[in-house]
């Protein structure tokens, strides 16, 4: 099963380093890339996304922000806030809103573990 | 000679290096991760100073022409993050972390954009690292880059710095392979120094309460 990801980063670097450990893992999925929240919105707005990675700490609105605007009409969409902020509040919000975390650096063991969850939850949501 | 009231007790120094520590320990596994390479520290060290001694300390072996990302931290204390190196070795720095595939050409048009995102990663790892030490909450803000001497770095010259002290902090790394080295810098104000001596000996206060012994 194929599957389109979103991939939410202000940094350039980040979506690269993001992109690069999917070739890696998941080279069949697609990879939709935007760098702030309002493009993130009108992505998942325009439908057909089935899990979203999202940065912490952007301009204007911030990851978990935008996790709980999503969470408004998906709400359970595998979501996960990749940061390097691992704060305990940071990561307790982000449970908070039934999303995961993901600490930066980012690891192709931690992206492979949040994966393999979401594709458990998303056939058991549509088998 | 008066005491500073900002002035630290040796057990408080002592506290503060090690929470630093930590907090820089994580930076340089983030460091090394990104780099694919060992990173070594020095010992850090905890001064309070005059932004000016600061800046000093920071051109004391550095070339003048020194680049940092830089982010505010603003919580139960507030200062600046910094990650500083030589000018000269950012494109090497860069290029350690996307790789050597890519051109110099690509490696230029990125340099900004991955210092930003480098900086963004380790100061965060060492800035949350610290909050989660000290069972407090810091709110970072998004990651600056600015370009100078040591004056510059620490705005010796911004308004009422004259003669202003700070706490700095600050640890030496050195990738070996790479042939570059920098260092991690906090800054705090010393208007929140009253602040951090309440949080440093409330966890000096939580070691001393550890029952002692061991659990077999």
């Amino acid at each position: 099963m194929q599957y389109k990801v979103l991939i939410v980063d202000d940094s350039k670097l980040a979506r690269m380093v993001m992109a690069g450990a999917f070739r890696r893992l998941r080279p069949d999925w697609t990879l939709v890339e935007t760098a702030n929240a309002d493009e993130a919105l009108a992505a998942v707005s325009g439908g057909a996304i089935d899990i979203a990675l999202i940065d912490f700490n952007m301009p204007g609105v911030d990851g978990l922000e935008l996790v709980a605007s999503i969470r408004k009409t998906h709400p359970t969409m595998p979501v996960a806030v990749v940061s390097a902020n691992v704060q305990n509040e940071i990561i307790g919000r982000a449970r908070e809103l039934n999303a995961g975390f993901i600490p930066k650096p980012l690891t192709d063991d931690a992206l492979a573990a949040f994966l393999s969850g979401a594709v458990l939850r998303l056939k058991k949501v549509a088998p | 000679m008066t005491v500073d009231p900002g002035e630290l007790t040796e057990i408080e120094q002592d506290a503060l290096a090690e929470i630093a520590n930590m907090g820089v320990s994580r930076a340089a596994s983030s460091l090394r991760q990104m780099v694919g390479e060992q990173v070594l520290l020095s010992v850090p060290s905890v001064r309070i100073v005059t932004r000016k001694a600061a800046s000093i300390l920071v051109e004391r072996n550095n070339p003048k022409k020194l680049v940092a990302v830089q982010q505010s931290f603003d919580g139960p204390f507030a200062g600046r993050a910094l990650l500083i190196f030589p000018e000269a070795q950012s494109l090497e720095l860069v290029r350690s972390i996307v790789g050597d595939e890519h051109s110099l050409e690509d490696v230029i048009d990125l340099e900004q954009e991955a210092l930003a995102e480098t900086g963004n990663i380790i100061l965060n790892g060492c800035l949350a690292t610290i909050a989660n030490v000290l069972h407090r909450t810091m709110r970072m803000s998004l990651p600056s880059i600015v370009r100078g001497d040591g004056a510059a770095l620490f705005e010796v010259d911004g308004a009422a710095s004259e003669g202003q002290f700070v706490l700095f902090l600050y640890i030496d790394f050195n990738i070996k392979k790479r042939d570059i080295h920098g260092f991690i810098a906090l800054l705090m104000d010393l208007p929140s120094i009253a602040a951090l001596k309440t949080i440093v000996n409330d966890f000096i206060g939580a070691i001393e309460e550890q029952p002692s012994g061991h659990v077999e």
